[in-house]
C-alpha cells in the first residue's frame, strides 16, 4: 500500500514556521532572513516534490536494488520474444514491496528504447483484482489488442464468441510474421481461481505452440503459486521463475537509504543539493540513525516501509529546518512502529479502562475463555466495593454504554453475531488486547488513579 | 427450417420400370415424382436432369446430374448421380490453382472417384439448371434465380482443374435440351388407370378457377403499392389497367378458365394425368404457368434469359424455352396443359405478361414468402404464387413455401383442397414416405441470407471481423549462433520431422483411424496419459500422415475437426464448434446439437468421414453428461462416418466420471501414453538437436534422468534445456564456450525445481525468522499444528529477550504475520480476528528448521 499523500509543501512549512522561528532569528538579520527563506522555500518545495515522487510512485521512478541478475534475465527473455519471435512464459515471484512491478517496468522501458524493439511489441496488461473472471479478461485483452471486433472502446459478442475469436486471431499468426504479444498478469494468483483456469491454459498453450509469439509474465507474491496451477496448465508453463527476495544485508540497506534520500545531480540549486547530500551522508554515519534503520531492517526488508519512514522524516523539513536530522528520523520511527490498538486505549475513559482491566482479569482467571457483559460487570462491582476509593459506583446502564463503546472500537469482539433473541448482557465476547498491551497503555495513561493501576497489576491486590 | 421438416414428402416412381434385372432384383425407372403430402404439389424429375442433393450443410446442397434411377431388392429407391463440385467443396489450398474469380454459381464437373455416386433417392431436393460454358466465356448476366442455375466450365478430379472435354460438354448440353424430349416420351409409360381421376380434377379446376384470380387481384393491388423500381412502376400501370377492369371483366376471366381447362382436356389427351397428384394446387398452377409460358414466348426469346426466371419458376421458364425451340406439339410432362392454354387463351395475354414480368423482376427467393415482414411482400407473393403454380418440377423446399402462402392467401383454396383428398388417397399405393429429416435444407438458404444481410451492418456481430494480430514491423531475426539455433529447435512449439519414442502408439492410432476410414464406419478411441507425454502431438501427427495419404489418393478423403475442452467456455459450445467446422454455420448450442444429430444419423451421400479430436475430454463433463453421451453416440450410428479420438489425462476417466451408458458408448478401444523414460527423453532431445552440437552428451542425460524421475513430462525437459542454453550463453559471453555443459544444466534444473520456501525464509527479515521460530516453539509446546497470534506473540517476546532485541509491538507482529501470510509461508485466517487469528505453517516444520538453522 502506498502511504497517503503528504500535505503539500507550501502548507507544511506554514504550519511549522512559527515553531522553528526563534532559534533562527538570533543568528540572522531580518532582511537577510527573508531573502534566504524565499530562496530556500523554492528549494525545499523542489526537494519535497522529487522525494515525494520517488517514495510514492515507487515502481515508476524508483531505482532497482540488488536485482541485476533478474533484470538481465527478464530483459533477455523479452528481447528474444520481440526480436526472434520466441514464445515464453515466466513468473516473477517475490514478497510484497520487493519490486516486481518496478523490475518489469524498468525492463519494458529499456526495451522500448531499443531500436529493434520499438513498435514491435504489443502489450496487454491485466490485473487479477480488476479482471475477476475470464469473460472480463477476454474483453480486456481484445480491447487492448485493438482487434477487429472492437468497436470504439467496447467489445461485443458473447463470451464464447470472444474466446473463439481471440484464439483464432492468435492461432493465425506465426513466429516470423506476427507482432509478438506480451501478456502481463499482475496478481497472477487471482487468475488461478478462474473457472477451469482456461485463460491461463490458453495463454500458456499458445506460448507452447507455433502460433503468434506471446510471452506471458505473471507477477505474484505467493511462493506456492505453482502448486495452484492445474496439472495441464502447469505442464504448459515453462517453469521459469524469477525470484525477488530482498536479499540484501544491512550495509546495502544503508546504501539504499542514502541513494533514496540524496538529491539527483541535475537538481537546479547545486549548492543546496551539495549541502543536502552531505547531510544525508552524515546521517548515514550517525549512530541513532543507524539504530533506527537497523530496527526497521530487522522488522522488514520491504523497501516500502523504508520509504514510509523517510517520507515521515522528510515532511518535517521546512525552510527553517531545511535538513532532516536524526531526531526527525527517530520521531518517524516511533510513529511508524507505534501500536495502533494501544493508542486507542489512551483515549478511553477511566470507566472503560476499568472494564478492560476487569476483562483482563477474567482472561487470566478463565485462561482465555470468552466472557459476557454480566461477568465483566460483576468483576467491576467487586473492584468498586472492595478496593476503589476514587471510583464512583456507576449504574449498570452506564456501564453497559461504556461496554458498547468498547465493542464499537473493536477492542472487544463478540464470538457470534448478535441475534435478536440473545440478551446483550449474555453475549459471549473476547478481548482483542494482550495484557502486555494493556499494561503498557496504563503506564502512559494520563491521570490514571492509583487504585486502578494497582488493581490492574493484580486482581488480588485488595487482599 | 423447421417448416420443411414438417412437410412430408413422398417419392414415387414415374412410369413403369424401364428394365429390370431379375438376379439383382432391381428395376430401373425413367423418372421420379416427389409429392408433398401437405401441399399436394408434385414435381417430376427425369433422368439426365440436374438436381440438388441434400448435403452436410443445409445451405449448400450438392449439385448433381441424375444418371440412373432404380429400385433395389429391398424396395429402396436409389439413384445414381454424376456429382458436381461447388467451390466450397474444393480444399482451400487447391482453389489457387484456378487463378480466376469463381462466382458462386459456378460448379465443377466432379471426377473424383472417391465419392459414392449411388444415393438414396430421398435425398434429392429438386431439379435445377446446370449450363456448360466454355472456359473463357462470361457468365450470363443473371438477374433472377441465382440459386437455381449453375454453370460448369471445368472439371475437377481432386488434383487439378481441367477444361471440360468436348464430349462431356456436349453431353451436358444435350442433357439440358433433352429434358423436354424425355418427358414427352415418358408419357407412354403413364399407367392408364390414372387417367380417370383427371376428369375429377377438371372439376376441381373448374371450381377453383376463381381462386387464382382473386389471388392475382390481391397481389396486384398490393403490388401497386410498392413502386421502388421502374419495372414495378410499369407493372403497376398495368395493374392499374387490370384494376380498372370492372367485376365483369373478372367474371370473364373466371369464365375463361373453365373453358380453358375443358379445352385442354379435349385437346390434349392426358394433360390431367400429370396433375393427378397435384390436386388442389393444380388449378392455380395451371393459370399461372400458362401465363409464364406465354410471357417467355412473347418477350424472351434469347437463350441467356433462360435463367432469368423466378427462383422456383426457373424450371418452368426452362421448359418454356424448350417449347419454343421444339415444336408446339412437344409436351413437357407437367406443363402440357400449360402449353395448350397459352395457345388458346389469348385474351389473358396481357395479364400473363404482367404477372410473369413481376416474376422476372423479382429475383426473390422462395422463403421470403413465408415472412410477411419483408418489404417486398407483395412482389414475393406474386412470385411465390407463380412458383407455386409451376411447382411441379420443383419439389421440396418449394412445398413449404407454397404451404404457407396457401394459408395466407385465401380460404377458398382450402375448400378446393377438400374434394381432392380422396383422390389422393386412391393413389397412396405409390406413396413412398421419406424420412422427415431428409428435407431440410433448401428452404433455409434464402431465409438465412435474408437474415444475415441486415445483421452484417451492425457492429454487434464480430462475424465479419477478421481475427488477426497485427503484423510485426521489423522482420524477426533468424538464429545466428549455434545456441540460438538449438533454442529454436528445443522450443516446444517446434514441430519435429518425426515423433521419436511414440512409434507404437502412432501406429496403433493410425491403424485404427485408417481402418475406419477405409470401411467408412465410425468409432471411438480413448487416449489417456499425464500431461506432456505427447498425446496431442501424436494424434496430430497421425492426422497429418492420413491427410497426406488422402491427398495421394491412398485413402478416402476425410474431414478433420478438433475441439478442446479447455478452449470452450461451456461444454455445450462443443456442438457449435463442431458444426462450424463442418458446415460453417453459426447457430446456438441447442440448435447445433439438433443439426449435428441429424447430420450424423442420416445417410449423407457425398459426406466424407469426419475425424474428430476431442482434447481435454474431462472438461466436457456436465451433470447430465449429455454432451459426452451425444459425442460417443454418434459414431455408433450407422451412417455417421464419425471417428472420435478422445484425449484426457486420467486413465480411468470413463469409469470415474462417466455414467455407464456414456462409458459403454465410448467403447473399450483405449490407449494410454506412459510417461517418458529417461532414455526416451534423451532421444527426444537428441533428435531435435540433430546436426547442432550444442549440448554435452552427459548434460542431456542428466536432464532426462532428472525429468523422468519427476514427471516424465517432455515439455519440462525441453524447457530445462532451453533455459540451460540461455544460462550458457549468458555465462559464456566472455569466454565463448558455446556448448552447454553439466554446470549450466544443473543451474537450470535448480532454478526450476528448487523449493522456493527455503530461499524465502533465508531471505526474510530477522523478526520474521524469529516469528517462525516462535511458531515452532508454540507448536511444540501445544502439540497442535495451529496457534493463535497471541500465543505466538508471547513466544516471540521471549525469544527477543533472549537475543537481546527490542520486542516488537503487536502492530508490528501483525504486519509480520500478514507478510508471511501473503507469501503463503503461513496460512492465516482473516485478519479481523486480530490476536485470535489462527496461524498454520504452509510447509513442514522440518523444512522451516532446516532453512533457519543454516544461518
Amino acid at each position: 500500500m502506498r502511504p497517503p499523500p503528504r500535505p503539500s509543501s507550501t502548507r507544511a512549512p506554514a504550519s511549522l514556521r512559527e515553531l522553528r522561528m526563534p532559534p533562527m532569528k538570533s543568528t540572522m538579520s531580518k532582511r537577510k532572513l527573508k531573502e534566504s527563506v524565499e530562496e530556500s522555500a523554492e528549494c525545499i518545495s523542489q526537494v519535497q516534490k522529487i522525494l515525494r515522487e520517488r517514495f510514492c510512485h515507487y515502481c515508476a521512478a524508483g531505482k532497482l536494488f540488488g536485482m541485476k541478475q533478474q533484470y538481465s534475465h527478464l530483459l533477455e527473455l523479452l528481447k528474444r520474444t520481440t526480436v526472434h519471435g520466441e514464445s515464453n512464459s515466466a513468473l516473477i515471484i517475490g514478497p510484497r514491496g520487493s519490486g516486481k512491478t518496478a523490475l518489469l517496468n524498468h525492463v519494458l522501458e529499456d526495451l522500448r528504447e531499443m531500436n529493434q524493439v520499438r513498435e514491435n511489441l504489443l502489450e496487454v496488461h491485466l490485473n487479477g483484482l480488476l479482471q475477476t473472471n475470464d469473460k472480463v479478461a477476454l474483453k480486456e485483452i481484445t480491447r487492448q489488442l485493438q482487434l477487429e471486433n472492437v468497436v470504439g472502446d467496447k467489445v461485443f459478442g458473447s463470451f464464447a464468441e470472444n474466446l473463439a475469436f481471440l484464439l483464432e486471431a492468435l492461432r493465425r499468426g506465426n513466429r516470423t510474421s506476427s507482432c509478438p504479444v506480451l501478456f502481463v498478469l499482475d496478481e497472477f494468483d487471482l487468475f488461478v481461481h478462474h473457472k477451469n483456469q482456461s485463460l491461463l491454459y490458453n495463454l500458456f498453450d499458445i506460448s507452447q505452440s507455433a502460433q503468434t509469439p506471446v510471452t506471458v509474465i505473471g507477477l505474484t507474491c505467493r511462493q506456492d503459486i505453482l502448486e495452484l496451477l492445474e496439472k495441464r496448465v502447469k505442464s504448459r508453463f515453462s517453469h521459469r521463475q524469477i525470484y525477488l527476495m530482498n536479499s540484501f544485508d544491512f550495509k546495502e540497506y544503508i546504501k539504499i537509504f542514502k541513494k533514496q534520500l540524496s538529491l539527483p545531480a541535475e537538481f537546479p540549486d547545486e549548492a543546496f543539493a551539495q549541502k543536502w547530500n552531505n547531510n544525508v551522508q552524515h546521517l548515514s554515519e550517525d549512530k541513532t540513525v543507524r539504530d533506527v534503520l537497523q530496527k526497521l531492517f530487522q522488522h522488514t526488508k520491504d523497501l516500502r516501509s523504508l520509504h514510509l519512514l523517510l517520507m515521515l522524516a522528510v515532511s518535517a523539513v521546512t525552510t527553517h529546518h531545511p535538513l532532516p536530522t536524526a531526531a526527525d528520523l527517530q520521531e518517524a520511527s516511533r510513529q511508524h512502529s507505534s501500536d495502533s490498538r494501544a493508542n486507542i486505549v489512551h483515549g478511553l475513559s477511566v470507566l472503560e479502562i476499568c472494564l478492560i482491566i476487569a476483562m483482563k482479569h477474567l482472561n487470566e482467571v478463565y485462561d482465555g475463555e470468552p466472557f459476557n457483559f454480566q461477568m465483566v460487570y460483576n468483576e467491576f462491582q467487586k473492584f468498586i466495593q472492595r478496593k476503589a476509593h476514587s471510583m464512583y459506583n456507576f449504574e449498570k446502564p452506564v456501564v453497559m454504554k461504556a461496554f458498547e463503546h468498547l465493542l464499537q472500537l473493536e477492542l472487544v469482539k463478540p464470538l457470534e453475531r448478535p441475534s435478536a433473541r440473545a440478551q446483550r448482557e449474555y453475549l459471549l465476547m473476547k478481548l482483542l488486547l494482550d495484557s502486555s498491551q494493556i499494561m503498557e497503555a496504563l503506564q502512559v495513561y494520563p491521570n490514571c488513579p492509583t487504585d486502578v493501576k494497582q488493581w490492574a497489576a493484580s486482581s488480588l491486590s485488595w487482599l | 427450417m423447421n417448416t420443411r421438416q414438417q412437410t412430408k414428402l413422398i417419392y414415387s416412381w414415374y412410369g413403369k420400370p424401364l428394365s429390370s434385372d431379375r438376379k439383382l432384383r432391381t428395376s430401373q425407372y425413367k423418372g421420379i415424382f416427389i409429392t408433398s403430402e401437405s401441399t399436394k404439389t408434385e414435381t417430376c424429375i427425369q433422368l439426365g436432369d440436374f438436381i440438388l442433393v441434400e448435403g452436410v450443410n443445409a445451405d449448400q446442397p450438392y449439385v448433381a446430374q441424375l444418371m440412373d434411377l432404380y429400385e433395389d431388392g429391398a424396395q429402396h429407391k436409389r439413384a445414381v448421380v454424376q456429382w458436381f463440385c461447388r467451390l466450397e467443396e474444393i480444399p482451400q489450398n487447391k482453389r489457387k490453382l484456378l487463378k480466376r474469380e469463381i462466382s458462386a454459381q459456378e460448379v465443377f464437373f466432379d471426377q473424383i472417384l472417391g465419392y459414392d455416386t449411388d444415393i438414396a433417392a430421398e435425398t434429392i431436393i429438386k431439379s435445377i439448371m446446370v449450363l456448360p460454358l466454355h472456359l473463357g466465356e462470361e457468365l450470363p448476366v443473371i438477374t433472377l434465380n441465382k440459386e437455381q442455375t449453375f454453370y460448369v466450365k471445368q472439371s475437377w478430379d481432386g488434383k487439378c482443374f481441367k477444361v471440360l472435354s468436348p464430349d462431356t460438354f456436349s453431353k451436358l448440353k444435350e442433357a439440358n435440351k433433352k429434358r423436354g424430349v424425355i418427358t414427352n416420351s415418358s408419357k407412354a409409360f403413364v399407367p392408364s388407370d390414372i387417367l380417370t381421376p383427371v376428369k375429377k380434377e377438371t372439376d376441381s379446376v373448374l371450381r377453383s378457377a376463381t381462386k387464382p384470380k382473386n389471388v392475382d387481384m390481391e397481389i396486384e393491388s398490393k403490388h401497386s403499392a410498392s413502386k421502388s423500381s421502374l419495372a414495378k412502376e410499369r407493372h403497376s400501370q398495368r395493374v392499374a389497367k387490370n384494376d380498372i377492369k370492372t367485376p365483369t371483366a373478372r367474371k370473364k376471366l373466371e369464365l375463361s378458365s373453365p373453358t380453358r381447362s375443358k379445352g385442354r382436356l379435349l385437346g390434349s389427351e392426358v394433360l390431367g394425368l400429370l396433375d393427378d397428384d397435384c390436386d388442389a394446387i393444380a388449378p392455380l398452377k395451371t393459370s399461372a404457368t400458362k401465363r409464364k409460358v406465354k410471357f417467355t414466348s412473347d418477350t424472351s426469346g434469347s437463350p441467356p434469359k433462360i435463367p432469368c426466371s423466378n427462383d422456383k419458376a426457373k424450371s418452368t421458364s426452362e421448359t418454356a424455352e424448350h417449347h419454343q425451340r421444339f415444336s408446339d406439339t412437344i409436351r413437357l410432362s407437367p406443363y402440357t396443359r400449360v402449353k395448350d392454354f397459352s395457345g388458346k387463351d389469348k385474351n389473358l395475354h396481357e395479364k400473363d405478361d404482367v404477372l410473369s414480368s413481376v416474376g422476372y423482376q423479382k429475383p426473390s427467393s422462395q422463403s421470403p414468402v413465408l415472412t410477411p415482414r419483408s418489404r417486398r411482400a407483395c412482389a414475393q407473393k406474386t412470385s411465390a404464387l407463380i412458383a407455386e403454380q409451376i411447382s411441379m418440377l420443383d419439389q421440396e423446399d418449394f412445398l413449404s413455401g407454397s404451404d404457407s402462402s396457401y394459408s395466407s392467401s385465401s380460404e377458398e383454396e382450402e375448400d378446393d383442397d377438400v374434394p381432392c383428398t380422396p383422390e389422393k388417397k386412391t393413389k397412396s399405393s405409390r406413396v413412398f414416405s421419406t424420412p422427415k429429416s431428409s428435407r431440410k435444407s433448401a428452404v433455409h438458404t434464402p431465409v438465412k441470407t435474408m437474415k444475415k444481410t441486415p445483421s452484417q451492418g451492425t457492429p454487434r456481430t464480430p462475424r465479419n471481423a477478421t481475427p488477426e494480430i497485427p503484423r510485426r514491423i521489423q522482420a524477426a531475426q533468424e538464429p545466428t549462433s549455434v545456441l540460438e539455433e538449438a533454442r529454436l529447435r528445443l522450443h516446444v512449439s517446434a514441430i519435429p520431422e518425426s515423433l521419436p519414442c511414440r512409434e507404437e502408439e502412432f501406429q496403433d492410432i493410425y491403424n485404427f483411424v485408417e481402418s475406419k476410414l477405409i470401411d467408412g464406419t465410425g468409432g471411438c478411441m480413448y487416449i489417456s496419459g499425464v500431461p506432456g507425454t505427447g498425446k496431442t502431438a501424436t494424434v496430430h501427427e497421425v492426422i497429418r500422415c492420413l491427410q497426406r495419404a488422402a491427398e495421394n489418393d491412398e485413402l478416402p478423403p476425410f474431414q478433420f475437426v478438433e475441439i478442446n475442452g479447455m478452449k470452450l467456455t461451456d461444454p455445450h459450445q462443443a456442438y457449435v464448434q463442431i458444426l462450424e467446422f463442418l458446415t460453417g454455420q453459426k447457430v446456438t448450442a441447442t440448435h447445433a446439437a439438433v443439426l449435428l444429430a441429424k447430420l450424423f444419423s442420416t445417410p449423407g451421400p457425398k459426406r466424407k468421414t469426419t475425424v474428430l479430436i476431442v482434447d481435454e475430454l474431462d472438461l466436457l463433463w456436465t451433470r447430465k453428461q449429455n454432451v459426452m453421451y451425444n459425442l460417443f453416440d454418434w459414431p455408433t450410428q450407422k451412417h455417421s462416418k464419425l471417428i472420435i479420438l478422445a484425449i484426457a489425462n486420467t486413465m480411468d476417466l470413463p469409469e470415474r466420471i462417466m455414467m455407464n451408458r456414456v462409458a459403454s458408448r465410448l467403447g473399450l478401444t483405449r490407449m494410454s501414453f506412459q510417461p517418458y523414460t529417461y532414455k526416451q527423453l534423451q532421444q527426444i532431445i537428441s533428435s531435435r538437436l540433430k546436426g547442432v552440437k550444442a549440448f554435452e552428451e552427459d548434460a542431456v542425460q542428466l536432464v532426462s534422468r532428472k525429468v523422468a524421475a519427476l514427471s516424465g513430462d517432455a515439455r519440462r525437459c525441453l524447457d530445462i534445456c532451453r533455459r540451460a542454453t540461455e544460462i550458457c550463453e549468458f555465462a559464456g559471453e566472455k569466454r565463448t564456450p558455446e556448448i552447454v555443459r553439466m554446470a549450466h544444466v544443473i543451474e537450470a534444473i535448480d532454478e526450476m525445481f528448487s523449493s522456493p520456501y527455503a530461499n524465502a525464509i533465508r531471505n526474510a527479515s530477522l523478526h520474521e525468522q524469529i516469528f517462525l521460530k516462535a511458531i515452532l516453539a508454540e507448536f511444540r509446546r501445544a502439540g497442535v499444528e495451529e496457534a493463535t497470534v497471541q500465543q505466538i506473540y508471547h513466544h516471540h517476546v521471549a525469544l527477543c529477550r533472549m537475543e537481546g532485541l527490542q520486542s516488537p509491538t503487536v502492530s508490528e507482529i501483525m504486519a509480520i504475520c500478514s507478510r508471511l501470510g501473503a507469501c503463503r509461508l503461513l496460512l492465516v485466517e482473516a485478519s479481523n480476528k486480530y490476536l485470535h487469528m489462527r496461524v498454520r505453517l504452509n510447509l513442514g516444520q522440518d523444512d522451516v528448521m532446516y532453512a533457519l538453522r543454516e544461518e
